[in-house]
């Protein structure tokens, strides 16, 4: 593997959080004795995956799988209880405030949810005003406000409501306006946690469309973290998709979708509304998601997955890589379990 | 043969303190026996209150303000509060995003099952168990025996909506609403609740309005389709039709810019320029004339009217 072009790397990633509360909280009464007892949400489990420059590695998956968490991780927004992210050949995710300065400019976040991430009592021209004050104290006020005249433009967002607040704003207005403080720093690479989910689609596909335009002008990568998958497929280099904190598949965007090998990826695809098409046959999943607080022994997936044999009951599958570079984990694609 | 439900020129105001707003302006719509009808359009489009009002049930300050409702022949819009109880949730049941709008926390499963099922009807205890017992058999909830004795927080998103169904099945309705069941779960949950209101449809022979904004379940669950814009329908009819050919500009672009629709992986969606005005910004003429690329003077001036596009489909619409 020619690892040169590799920007952003994540090496065996833990993300555990520690939900126990109060002393009195964690009493439990049990088998006749009190305990002692710590309640931890395991978020991310022993994830590694890397992203290459240019390209937009989308992260997919299920609510609660552990998108969000992996991608602040990757932000350095939390620590990793273990493992390990190199940014550009450097690792970042036991730096100092200091130290990760350099890498806060290069790396940036678009939220969800532009209501939450924008601060409301700031104008448009403060909210980007801001970072370039803060990162390059030595641009005069004209560079800064050609600066955010481009970048504005480029986003679509009209010179005039420079002066607004956040709430004048519509959904979409708010998300062009929080892409814009994510490009002002002229990044190299950003993560973008669910940026059009809030959207509706006559809106969804004006801000996929800057985005991808920002990506090509810019030569941009992306993490791009989302639970739809035409979305995905609409946008991505490569896909992981992410079940109760593991990743379970991670492939080519279009090997992922004509030919989905894990059984949780097949079950996942065949249950995507498609626009004008009748259903096929929807694979039906057997029970429901277990919490990330109990997590099962073995593949994470088995209780509800129709291949699931002893071994996956015990032991934990590998991501293993295939001819055509596509990462499975699950033994029954490693046994040739799996017809078709 | 008459229709089971029909909207005729309806009309939706709220009373603000700046004056009326007209959310639902002059809707037209029929639901027939065990028929499936999808209505969608994008955030405030009207959906909703739509749904609401034909129970009744518009939060103030909103009113219906022109047009009526009737439902089995009886025009149920002028119903006293009291005579509309004996209709909702019992004829027409209705399923909200939220299953907590539905579902009381500090009681068991069961005991509001047998309570709504007693609201309704003179019925013991014992029978309601029963009854409660066949709807969470039918909407294929594991060990129904146990949930009776659970509390809502103990269920998980998925069960949870099932529950909802099942309490609405309870008192075998014509007509169910479903106000965005499945928005709040995830795919493969979702998919299986879709599969769950089809097939109760067909065996119950019940009718289903679909309210979502989700133009992919709405293609494969319903049979007919509205689309609002602005408080109005803009496009009605063979769900099959128009979503392979949709006549209006709005609907046309709404599902071309669904990413996987029309266009390759990669290249630019096609974008409705714009947005939805706000109901106190509506242009005159098409509501949709700025953001529209068919738009001619006639536009601007005129408000277009329902008209029959052919092959099962109106669409308001000059240029079509
Ligand atoms: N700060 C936190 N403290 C405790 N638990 C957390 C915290 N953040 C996330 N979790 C838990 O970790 C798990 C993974 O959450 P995460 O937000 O990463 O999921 P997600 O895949 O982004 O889901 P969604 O699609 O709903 O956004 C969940 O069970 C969540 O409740
Ligand atoms: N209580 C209220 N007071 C004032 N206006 C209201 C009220 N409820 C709804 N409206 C207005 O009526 C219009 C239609 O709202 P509705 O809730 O039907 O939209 P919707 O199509 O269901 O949208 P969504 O997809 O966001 O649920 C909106 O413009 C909304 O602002
Ligand atoms: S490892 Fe086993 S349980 Fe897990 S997905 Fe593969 S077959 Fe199913
Ligand atoms: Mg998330
Ligand atoms: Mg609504």
């Amino acid at each position: 593997m020619n690892t040169d072009n590799i920007i952003l790397s994540i090496r065996n990633v833990v993300k555990h959080f520690d939900i126990s509360g109060g002393f009195l909280d964690q009493i439990r009464f049990k088998k006749g004795r009190f305990r002692l007892e710590e309640t931890t949400v395991k978020a991310v489990n022993d994830v590694s995956l890397f992203i290459k420059k240019g390209e937009t590695l989308s992260v997919v998956g299920e609510s609660g799988c552990g998108k969000s968490t992996l991608a602040r991780v990757v932000m350095g927004l939390y620590p990793p209880n273990s493992g390990e992210v190199h940014y550009g050949g450097k690792r970042i995710d036991n730096l100092n405030h200091k130290q990760m300065l350099p890498f806060r400019k290069k790396m940036q976040m678009i939220f969800q949810d532009p209501y939450a991430s924008l601060n409301p009592r700031k104008t448009v021209q403060q909210t980007l005003e801001e970072p370039l004050r803060f990162h390059h104290p030595e641009l005069s006020g004209n560079e800064i406000n050609d600066k955010i005249d481009q970048v504005m433009e480029q986003v679509g967002v009209d010179q005039a409501w420079i002066k607004r607040y956040p709430h004048e704003f519509s959904g979409g207005q708010r998300q062009r306006i929080s892409i814009a403080r994510g490009l002002i720093l002229d990044p190299e690479f950003i993560v973008a946690d669910e940026p059009v989910s809030a959207l509706d689609v006559s809106i969804q596909a004006q801000i996929l469309n800057l985005l991808m335009k920002a990506g090509r002008e810019r030569d941009l990568t992306y993490l791009f973290i989302t639970h739809d998958l035409s979305v995905v497929r609409h946008i991505s280099t490569r896909v992981a998709v992410m079940y109760l904190g593991t990743i379970c598949e991670l492939a080519k965007a279009e090997d992922l979708f004509a030919d989905p090998r894990h059984p949780y990826t097949k079950a996942l695809l065949s249950a995507i509304p498609v626009v004008g098409e009748k259903r096929a046959k929807q694979i039906k999943l057997k029970g429901e998601v277990p919490t990330p607080v109990h997590l099962p022994t073995g593949c994470v997936f088995h209780a509800r997955c129709v291949y699931a044999n002893e071994r996956c009951l015990h032991q934990i599958p590998e991501l293993l890589t295939l001819d055509n570079g596509t990462c499975i984990a699950c033994h029954a694609v490693e046994e040739n379990r799996i017809i078709s | 043969m008459p229709h089971l439900l029909e909207l005729h020129d309806l009309e939706v105001r709220f009373a603000l303190r700046t004056g009326d707003i007209i959310a639902i302006d002059g809707v037209d719509l029929t639901l027939d026996k065990g028929e499936t009808l999808g209505l969608v359009g994008e955030s405030g489009a009207g959906k909703s209150v739509t749904g609401f009002s034909i129970i009744n049930l518009i939060s103030k300050p909103g009113y219906i303000s022109k047009g009526k409702i009737i439902f089995n022949g009886d025009e149920i819009s002028s119903y006293s509060d009291e005579k509309m109880r004996e209709i909702r949730g019992n004829k027409i049941s209705m399923i909200f995003q939220d299953p907590m709008m539905t579902l009381n926390p500090v009681f068991t499963i069961g005991f509001q099952m047998i309570e709504t099922l007693q609201a309704h009807r003179k019925i013991s205890k014992a029978d309601a168990r029963n009854i409660a017992l066949e709807k969470l058999k039918k909407v294929h909830i594991p060990s129904p025996e146990q949930r009776l004795e659970q509390y809502p927080h103990e269920l998980s998103g998925g069960m949870r909506q099932r529950i909802i169904i099942a309490i609405s099945l309870l008192t075998d309705p014509a007509i169910i609403i479903a106000d965005e069941p499945t928005t709040a779960l995830d795919v493969t949950i979702q998919a299986e609740i879709m599969d769950l209101l089809q097939e109760l449809c067909e065996s119950e022979n019940m009718a289903l309005i679909l309210i979502t904004h989700d133009l992919g379940v709405v293609s494969q669950v319903t049979e007919r389709m509205a689309v609002m814009y602005a408080g109005k329908i803009i496009e009605c009819g063979l769900t099959d039709q128009i979503v392979k050919h949709p006549v209006h500009p709005y609907t046309e672009g709404l599902i071309k810019s669904i990413p996987g629709t029309v266009i390759t992986p990669g290249c630019d969606l096609v974008q409705i320029p714009g947005m939805m005005p706000t109901l106190t910004n509506i242009p005159p003429g098409c509501a949709f004339n700025p953001r529209c690329y068919l738009k001619e003077a006639i536009c601007t001036t005129k408000t277009p009217e329902l008209k029959d596009a052919g092959n099962g489909v109106w669409a308001a619409c000059h240029m079509r």
